[in-house]
């Protein structure tokens, strides 16, 4: 299995050495996957299919084995980059008792977004999410690597006004 | 109750709680260094199976019986997995863990991974915690760096190394198999059992999964001894052989509708009122409580009457519910309607259904379906029929699907239904008053976001 050489390869020497740092974790290579599928999806916010085929060339194994494994998440978006900014907004019980899902419905309204869409300019993409463990400070949203807490519609929206 | 000494969060609230300075000034890994020093493996399995130590991630299984399934004289290697995948709704202890005491699991890690001979574990990390994520490998790191991991630990034969695995956001990689297959680089989908994977597990060798919280436990079993952690909560039941009693401390989760939401130590047994009064300082707003969830949403319902039920592995069979479960309250006050409780329950697990076996896929999917049909004014009362229905064939328990996700589906069904039977026909009658008899089938809704 060889990628033709017109085509434009996606996956930079950087990726390539991060991904490969990971082999030796494993006896398998087909446990890189989903490790691979992180770190592609961190620098390019997607995981387009020209990269689960040079994966695969890096694993030893076939495009449709990462290809397979990949979608069962439905956590990385292939046709294109999700915002700048992804937000998980938090619809499980504990959150839903205290105002979760007006918190996501107040999202979506302001940016005019459905769950799982990104704004027009890049900059944030909503997701509705299942329980994200914060409970004690319901409702909360998961915003990149920041865990924003004890929200309100008007808390929320303002959070999303300060993002770049 | 008044003598309970807590000691999984005794070091939570110091400052740098999460380093190895601050860990081992309290004594942190003085037990793994005796361990490592004094006791065989099969010592330390001993030690635990008489701790009567069951597992904390909602199963509770015996810990020191689980370890006791690997082969004997193996060749190796063997794994640890440790269960950071921590997805179950209203659940936060194993978060608050990693997050600020790191070192109290990877001593248990340390101490587990010597009495099974385990020479790699594995921590697979959800997604959804990227603090963990930091503090975890911080403290690995440190551990590295201090003599602590890697070939031979301390002088000692033992070799270790953990390495965490990061999730992508999928409840069912908490099972066990589905674990497994996830950090082999697989769809999620858990295996059919046996062999389990004492005998054959991740990379087909022999392998142990545990929780996070289970593995805080080891720790001060080890310290402390397993007479000090059955001295702790709820002796076996000599009338039912079955009970392998409720030992030790637990945490507690509760959130919801109370004043205080967070995460509290007590000793398993103490009561859900208990919990909800005295560590959620009570409903919120003045407000009366009307359920509460016992211990994640899989595990069913319990209604405020039956509040007084003791948290631990034997009792809440005894209320319909499914088990202990993770330990994490929920509290309902009298304002919430069950319809809207139980819609977000289907729709959770007809998002996280993996869809392999047909009737967990199908079930929860039109599980929901009918709930949103219900909850938009278009319910008919044999809908509540049709529920209960999938609700009592799906599942391990009847015996209908390859892992328990869907009897934590159907469980929410069940209860809810069973236990306000009147509140569902009356929300159906008054929002359907020309329909609620119908009995032909009629065309689903349109489901937003159902997966």
């Amino acid at each position: 299995m060889t990628t033709e050489t017109n085509v434009e390869r996606v996956l930079t020497d950087e990726m390539v050495d991060q991904i490969k740092a990971y082999i030796p974790r494993y006896p398998s290579k087909q446990a890189v996957v989903l490790p691979a599928l992180h770190i592609v999806n961190e620098h390019l916010r997607y995981v387009p299919h020209q990269a689960v085929v040079e994966i695969a060339e890096l694993l030893d194994l076939a495009p449709a084995q990462v290809q397979d494994t990949l979608t069962f998440y439905g956590f990385f978006k292939q046709d294109k980059p999700h915002g700048r900014t992804r937000i998980w907004v938090c619809r499980s019980i504990s959150c839903a008792l205290r105002g979760g899902e007006a918190v996501l419905d107040h999202l979506c309204h302001k940016l005019n977004i459905k769950p799982g869409e990104t704004t027009p300019d890049g900059r944030i993409t909503i997701e509705a999410a299942e329980c994200l463990g914060g409970c004690e400070f319901a409702p909360c949203m998961l915003a990149g690597e920041e865990l924003v807490k004890n929200l309100d519609a008007d808390s929320a929206a303002a959070y999303v006004d300060g993002l770049k | 109750m008044s003598e309970f000494e807590p000691v999984l969060l005794a070091n939570i609230g110091k400052e740098d709680s999460h380093t190895l300075k601050v860990y081992e000034s309290s004594g942190g890994y003085q037990a793994f260094r005796r361990v490592l020093k004094e006791m065989s493996p099969a010592d330390v399995i001993e030690l635990v199976k008489a701790s009567g130590l069951r597992g904390r991630g909602g199963a509770g299984f015996p810990c020191g019986m689980k370890w006791s399934f690997l082969p004997k004289d193996h060749p190796g290697p063997i794994y640890m997995c440790v269960n950071a995948d921590e997805s179950e709704p209203a659940t936060f202890n194993n978060r608050i863990l990693m997050e600020l005491d790191p070192h109290q699991v990877l001593e248990g890690v340390l101490i587990g991974c010597y009495a099974t001979r385990a020479t790699t574990a594995y921590i697979y990390l959800r997604y959804e915690y990227p603090l963990a994520l930091k503090r975890m490998q911080g403290a690995i790191d440190e551990l590295y760096a201090a003599g602590l991991l890697g070939k031979n630990i301390l002088g000692s034969e033992f070799s270790l190394d953990i390495y965490i695995h990061r999730g992508a956001a999928a409840y069912i990689c908490g099972e066990e198999t589905g674990l497994i297959e996830s950090l082999e680089g697989k769809r999620a989908w858990p295996r059919i059992k046996p062999p389990f994977p004492a005998v054959e597990g991740v990379f087909r060798k022999p392998t142990v999964v545990n929780n996070i919280e289970t593995l805080a436990c080891v720790t001060h079993i080890a310290a402390r001894g397993a007479d000090w952690f059955k001295s702790i909560g709820v002796p076996a039941d000599p009338n039912n052989p079955r009970d392998a009693g409720s030992y030790g401390p637990k945490l507690y989760c509760v959130s919801g509708h109370v004043n205080r939401p967070g995460c509290y130590e007590a000793p398993l047994g103490i009561t859900c009122r208990h919990v909800i009064e005295e560590f959620g300082g009570g409903v919120w707003k003045g407000r009366k409580g009307k359920a509460a969830v016992p211990g994640g949403i899989s595990m069913g319902l319990l209604t405020e009457a039956e509040w007084d039920t003791p948290l631990d592995f034997n009792s809440l069979a005894k209320v319909g519910c499914l088990g202990l479960g993770t330990a994490a309250v929920t509290v309902m006050d009298e304002t919430v309607s069950m319809v809207d409780y139980l819609h977000n329950c289907c729709r959770f697990f007809a998002h996280e259904s993996c869809g392999q076996c047909t009737p967990c896929r199908e079930g929860t999917s039109w599980a929901l379906r009918m709930m949103e049909r219900i909850k938009a004014g278009k319910g008919r009362l044999k809908d509540l029929d049709l529920l209960l229905e999938i609700g009592d064939t799906i599942g391990i328990i009847p015996g209908t699907t390859i892992c328990g996700l869907a009897d934590g589906a159907a469980w929410p069904m069940k209860n809810a239904i069973r236990k306000f039977r009147d509140e569902f026909e009356d929300y159906i009658k008054r929002t359907n008053p020309n329909g609620y008899m119908e009995t032909k089938p009629v065309e689903a809704l349109e489901v937003i976001g159902l997966h």
